[in-house]
C-alpha cells in the first residue's frame, strides 16, 4: 500500500479526528477513569470517592476469590465457546447454502436477519413464554407430543410433571439458545456480504479447471473468506463476553440458585443493585481484559498476514 | 444421473435452509397469535388459531391505554436516526483513513479501536453520566436534552464497531480504481465520495442498519439517561410494561407485538437497499 496519493498527511487529520475526539471523550476518558475507580473506594453511584481502598487492590484480591465470580467466568466462557461453534458455524454453513441457490436467497436473508432487529427486552419476554414452567410453548408442544408424564385425576383434572426449563439441569441451555439463535443472522449477514465480494471470475476459471461444489468452497471461498471469517470470530468473542441483557430479562440476578451468573449480569447486579460501584468496575476491568487476550489468540491463530 | 445428484443437493440445501427460517419466524407467529387470544386460554391452548370464542383485541386496547407509546416511538427514532447519521459519516472517514495512510501510531489507533470494541457499555457509563451532568446535558429534565444525553455515548459506542467494519471492506476495494482517479486529478476526499463509498456502498448500508438497531434497542443507556415519562424510548416503555404484566401474559404479548413490528416494516424496506447494495458492487466491473 505504497500508492503515491497517500503520501501527503495533512487530510489525515480530517479523517482521524472526529471519529478520535468522540471516542475519547466518550470512550476512553470514561474508560481509564473506571479503572481508577477500581482503587477507590465509591459509597454510590454518582458519589464521590471516599478515598482509596485499603489494601488500593482489596477489589482485585477479591476478585480471584470471589466463588461467583467463578462461577460467572465459567459460564461466560463456555457461552463465548458455543457462541464461536455453533453461532459462527451455522452462520457460515447457511451463508455458503445461502451461495448456491437463486430462488429465494433474498427471503433466506430477510428472516435469518430478523431476530437481531428485535430488542433484548422484547425477545426476553417472548422466551419466558416460550420456556414457561406451566404451558408455555415448549411444554405444551412436549406435552402433545407424549413426552412430559401426566395422570388424570378421577375428576378429570390433568396434573402434568411440567420441565423447568430453568432449573439447575437445564438453564444453560435456556439460558444459551435465545443468545446464540439471536445472533445467527447478524454473522451471516457479513459473511454473506464477504462471499458477494468474492470475483464470479474466480469460479469461472476454477469451474474450467475442473473444480466444483466442495472442491470450490474449500480451495477458493473459504481461503478468500479467511478475513471475514476472523472478524467474524472477534466480534463474537467480544460479544459473549459481555452479554448481558437477554439473561438478565430472562433470568435476573443469577439464577437459578446463584449458578447462572455471566460476567455481564454480575457485574451489572454488583454496581446497581448492590452499589459495590468500585467492585463492579473491576469486574468491567476483567472483562475488557479477557476480550483483549482472546481476540488476540484469535488474530494471531486465523488471520492471514497483511499482504495477500 | 448428474442432473439427479444436483436435484438432491439443492432440495437439502432448501430443507436446511426452510428450518433454520422456522426457528426465526416461527417464534414470533406464536406470539403474535397469543396476543389476540383471551387471557386464560394461552396456557392451556397456544398453538390453534385464536378464533370465534378465543379471539380478542383486549390485549392491544389495554397495551395502547397503560403506556404512551407514541411518544416512545418518536423519542426512539429521533434518537437512532441521529446515531446512525453520524456513525455512519464519522466512521467512514476514520476508516478510510486508517486503512490508505501509513503513518506512525497507526497500529496503536488499530489497537484503540479493538480495545474499545471490547469496553462494555457499564464500564464507562458512569463516569459519562457524570460528565454529561457537568456539561449540564443530562439530569436536567429537558427532553431535548436528555435525548442528546443518550445519542453521544450511543455514537461513540458504535463507532469501533463500524469503523472495524467499513476497513474490511475498504481493503479489500482494489486501489488502481484509486489511482487511476489520481491520475485524473482527483484529490483524496473526492477519491473518497466517488470512489470509495460508492464501492463500499454495501458495508456502508450494513453499517448504518447496525448502528440504527443497536441505538433502538439499547435498554441500558436509555434507561439511565431517560428518567422521566415523557422522554421515554420504546425499549424502556416495554421494559416498564413487563415489570408490571404480572402474569397478564396477553398484555405481554400483545406490547411485543407492538413494539416489534414498527421495527419489521421499517427493517424490511431497508433490506431492499441493503440487497441493492450488496450486489450492486462497483469492484465486479
Amino acid at each position: 500500500m505504497n500508492s503515491m496519493i497517500y503520501k501527503r498527511k495533512a487530510p489525515l487529520m480530517i479523517f482521524l479526528v472526529p471519529a478520535f475526539l468522540f471516542l475519547a471523550v466518550y470512550l476512553y476518558y470514561p474508560f481509564i477513569q473506571n479503572i481508577i475507580n477500581t482503587f477507590l473506594k465509591i459509597g454510590g453511584l454518582g458519589r464521590s470517592a471516599e478515598g482509596f481502598n485499603e489494601p488500593w487492590y482489596d477489589n482485585y484480591q477479591r476478585l480471584f476469590t470471589d466463588p461467583y465470580m467463578k462461577t460467572a467466568l465459567k459460564n461466560t466462557l463456555l457461552l463465548t465457546l458455543c457462541t464461536i461453534v455453533f453461532q459462527v458455524g451455522i452462520a457460515l454453513i447457511l451463508a455458503l447454502l445461502v451461495d448456491t441457490i437463486r430462488v429465494g436467497a433474498q427471503f433466506f436473508r430477510t428472516v435469518y436477519f430478523f431476530p437481531i432487529v428485535i430488542s433484548a427486552t422484547a425477545l426476553g419476554l417472548m422466551f419466558n413464554l416460550i420456556f414457561l414452567y406451566k404451558g408455555g410453548m415448549v411444554n405444551q408442544l412436549l406435552l402433545s407430543l407424549g413426552k412430559l408424564p401426566y395422570e388424570v385425576k378421577p375428576s378429570g383434572k390433568m396434573i402434568v410433571q411440567w420441565l423447568d426449563w430453568k432449573d439447575q439441569a437445564h438453564f444453560l441451555f435456556t439460558m444459551f439458545m435465545p443468545v446464540m439463535w439471536q445472533y445467527v443472522g447478524f454473522y451471516f449477514v457479513i459473511l454473506v456480504t464477504g462471499l458477494n465480494n468474492i470475483s464470479p471470475d474466480l469460479y469461472e476459471a476454477a469451474a474450467l479447471d475442473g473444480a466444483d461444489g466442495w472442491k470450490r468452497t474449500r480451495y477458493i471461498t473459504l481461503p478468500l473468506l479467511r478475513n471475514v471469517l476472523c472478524t467474524c470470530l472477534v466480534l463474537a468473542i467480544t460479544g459473549a463476553l459481555k452479554v448481558f441483557d437477554l439473561p438478565w430479562v430472562m433470568f435476573g440476578p443469577g439464577m437459578p440458585e446463584n449458578q447462572g451468573w455471566l460476567t455481564g449480569t454480575y457485574m451489572y447486579d454488583q454496581t446497581f443493585n448492590r452499589m459495590n460501584v468500585d467492585y463492579g468496575s473491576t469486574i468491567a476491568v476483567l472483562i475488557v481484559v479477557l476480550g483483549v487476550v482472546l481476540s488476540n489468540v484469535a488474530n494471531r491463530v486465523f488471520r492471514p498476514s497483511e499482504d495477500i | 444421473m448428474q442432473n439427479g445428484k444436483n436435484r438432491a443437493v439443492r432440495g437439502v440445501t432448501y430443507l436446511v435452509l426452510s428450518l433454520w427460517a422456522l426457528t426465526t419466524i416461527y417464534p414470533f407467529i406464536w406470539v403474535i397469535l397469543n396476543s389476540f387470544r383471551k387471557k386464560g386460554l394461552i396456557l392451556s391452548d397456544s398453538f390453534s388459531l385464536p378464533l370465534g370464542e378465543a379471539f380478542t383485541f383486549d390485549n392491544y386496547l389495554v397495551a395502547w391505554q397503560r403506556a404512551d407509546f407514541k411518544n416512545a416511538y418518536l423519542n426512539s427514532f429521533l434518537i437512532s436516526g441521529t446515531v446512525t447519521v453520524f456513525v455512519v459519516i464519522i466512521a467512514g472517514l476514520a476508516a478510510y483513513g486508517l486503512v490508505r495512510y501509513r503513518f506512525p501510531g497507526r497500529s496503536l489507533l488499530y489497537s484503540l479501536i479493538m480495545a474499545g470494541m471490547m469496553f462494555p457499555v457499564f464500564s464507562t457509563i458512569i463516569p459519562v453520566f457524570r460528565l454529561e451532568v457537568m456539561m449540564h446535558i443530562a439530569g436536567t429534565g429537558n427532553r431535548w436534552l436528555s435525548l442528546l444525553a443518550v445519542i453521544l455515548p450511543q455514537i461513540a459506542g458504535n463507532l469501533c464497531f463500524a469503523i472495524i467494519i467499513l476497513m474490511g471492506f475498504i481493503q479489500s476495494v482494489p486501489i488502481d480504481l484509486e489511482e487511476s482517479a489520481y491520475l485524473d486529478g482527483c484529490n483524496v476526499f473526492q477519491i473518497y465520495f466517488h470512489i470509495i463509498i460508492p464501492a463500499a456502498k454495501s458495508s456502508f448500508a450494513t453499517v448504518a442498519i447496525f448502528a440504527f438497531l443497536w441505538s433502538y434497542n439499547d435498554l441500558f443507556t436509555q434507561s439511565f439517561f431517560l428518567r422521566y415519562p415523557h422522554e421515554r424510548a420504546i425499549t424502556g416503555l416495554l421494559n416498564e410494561i413487563s415489570s408490571q404484566a404480572g402474569v397478564n401474559y396477553g398484555l405481554m404479548a400483545s406490547s411485543v407485538v407492538l413494539v416489534v413490528i414498527p421495527v419489521l416494516v421499517v427493517y424490511i424496506c431497508l433490506q431492499k437497499h441493503i440487497i441493492k447494495g450488496l450486489t450492486a458492487g462497483a469492484i465486479k466491473g
